[in-house]
């Protein structure tokens, strides 16, 4: 049997975050293909609803991607996602699900390498957690 | 199911077409286009479209104040039950309110790989077994705790409710992998999620060995007891607290301190006008010494809604509902709002957190749980 590869939703704030996986890829950093990554205009408005959904879908892995607290394009933002992930996590964990599978990260625009180093990272620690309890067969 | 099935299912053609239930309507008398009498003649009509995608079919609280009035006995709730069924295969759903969690959360727990974590709000105090005849229900209750901004109330009514049965000298089975009872999938139109619900906890309640199960949320209660059995056997005596407690007052009564406030009685809609049950909850208040029970304007069959079911199309309309049933309350002149749905508490608390300029009436008022007020009067000092 092939080796379990974990599927990951990231959504990217378009100030930040996807900017930064923009300049891995044109700074030509590998990363694992694992990721697919979901431009939103800023983290805040990634709804709890979005989350659920994206693991409903069956993702191992969902991560919200943001400007670090301070930098946000719109002020605030950042920190509602905080709230959202925060809360959602406490739910998440009622359901049985691990803490990892639900990431909240700030990657600068600048940070190209830390974009593809952090998603190293995620797929080795959900490799390590093994699938979702409600993964299906994703179209890869 | 095709609307033809629905109509026949729910004698819709025995519509006198009197309107009774657009007048008795809570939704209707805020949204004057919403009329629970031109949805039944638009099926009658066999206007299928106008039914499944008109956004109103979501805003139709079930809360059976038109079928209780009908003089047609139509069945409206089960009528709009059915249609959202339709409506959903046709891609329309209602707008779920708090992010559409509670319906994701639901529609992952249907799933059979889960295995949650949900006892963990159990504390020492509080004594469950595995050996029990009798099982307590605990419901949505720990994921509330987590999903609204504000106290939601419902793990604090659970914690009551075991304090209650432990002090009745009851150590209940208490299911650490127990799902969402599907009320909600149902009454969305949902029905496949619902099914896989039920198919599971009907399994473990059969594995469990349980004879009796005791509900404190009305929409588990009902769930269980009216469409449980269309599609799984239960074979379980099943009671919802209040009932259970109005019994064991009856039988050799509880030793209760005094409690010093005036309280008014919410009606529940499950637990009233789906159930029946409007004595049983007033009895118990009724046997604690010292306190006062005065009736809103509405109140039993004539209960008002708390504005919103199976959270969803919740809009200005429900809150104006709410409004006005805190307003009914107030002007009791009662200290708190009792009620015996974690629901219902968590749309009044919730209309109560509009703060700030346009905070409109002051609808203010302390809201509890019908458990929490039996807890507090047993025996260990500290009720108020």
């Amino acid at each position: 049997m092939s080796e379990f590869e974990p599927s990951i939703l990231c959504f990217a704030c378009n100030w930040c975050s996807y900017a930064a996986a923009d300049i891995a890829g044109t700074s030509r950093i590998h990363y694992p293909p694992n990721v697919r990554l979901l431009r939103v205009m800023c983290s805040g408005m990634v709804d709890a609803e979005y989350v659920m959904k994206a693991l409903e879908a069956g993702f191992d892995g969902v991560m919200v991607a943001g400007c670090h607290i301070g930098d946000c394009h719109y002020i605030s933002g950042n920190i509602k996602a905080q709230e959202m992930v925060t809360r959602l996590k406490k739910l998440l964990h009622i359901l049985g699900l691990e803490d990892e599978r639900l990431m909240l990260k700030w990657i600068a625009t600048s940070e190209g390498p830390i974009f593809a180093e952090t998603i190293k990272e995620y797929v080795e620690q959900l490799k390590k957690l093994g699938p979702s309890p409600f993964r299906k067969e994703l179209v890869t | 199911m095709s609307l033809e099935d629905i109509i026949q299912e729910t004698k819709t053609f025995y519509c006198l077409d009197c309107g009774k239930c657009t007048g008795l309507c809570p939704v209707s008398r805020y949204n004057p286009a919403y009329s629970p009498r031109v949805m039944l003649e638009n099926a009658l009509f066999g206007f299928q479209d106008d039914l499944t995608y008109n956004h109103d079919l979501f805003s139709c609280l079930t809360c059976y104040a038109c079928s209780s009035k009908c003089p047609g006995d139509v069945d409206y709730p089960l009528f709009i039950q059915k249609a959202r069924a339709l409506a959903l295969d046709a891609g329309q759903h209602g707008d779920c309110a708090h992010s559409g969690t509670v319906q994701s959360l639901a529609r992952l727990m249907s799933n059979p790989g889960v295995s949650q974590n949900r006892l963990e709000w159990l504390s020492d105090g509080l004594r469950i077994s595995t050996q029990s005849d009798t099982m307590f229900f605990v419901g949505c209750a720990p994921y509330f705790e987590h999903i609204f901004d504000f106290d939601s109330g419902a793990i604090d009514a659970v914690k009551a409710s075991l304090k209650i049965l432990n002090h009745c000298g009851i150590e209940p089975v208490v299911l650490p992998n127990e799902r969402c009872c599907g009320h909600d999938m149902l009454w969305t139109g949902d029905v496949e999620t619902f099914r896989r619900l039920a198919e599971h906890n009907a399994a473990i309640i059969k594995e469990a060995g349980v004879k009796k199960i005791i509900f404190s949320c009305p929409e588990g209660y009902r769930t269980f007891k009216e469409d449980y059995p269309k599609y799984v056997d239960i074979d379980c005596e099943l009671q919802h607290i209040s009932e259970f407690l109005a019994d064991r007052i009856a039988e050799n009564g509880l030793d209760f301190s005094e409690v010093k406030r005036k309280v008014t009685y919410h009606d529940p809609c499950r637990l009233g006008r789906h159930l029946g049950i409007y004595e049983q909850p007033r009895k118990v208040i009724a046997a604690l010494p010292g306190i006062e029970l005065v009736e809103m304007e509405h109140n039993k069959e004539e209960s008002l809604c708390c504005g919103t079911s199976a959270f969803v199309n919740c809009d200005s309309c429900s809150k104006q509902i709410r409004v006005d049933r805190l307003l009914e309350a107030k002007a009791t002149g009662a200290d708190t709002l009792i009620t015996s749905c974690p629901k219902c508490q968590i749309h009044f608390r919730c209309a109560m957190t509009n703060k700030g300029e346009e905070k409109g009436p002051d609808v203010e008022i302390e809201v509890m749980d019908l458990v929490n007020l039996v807890a507090n009067a047993l025996g260990d000092g500290h009720n108020e």
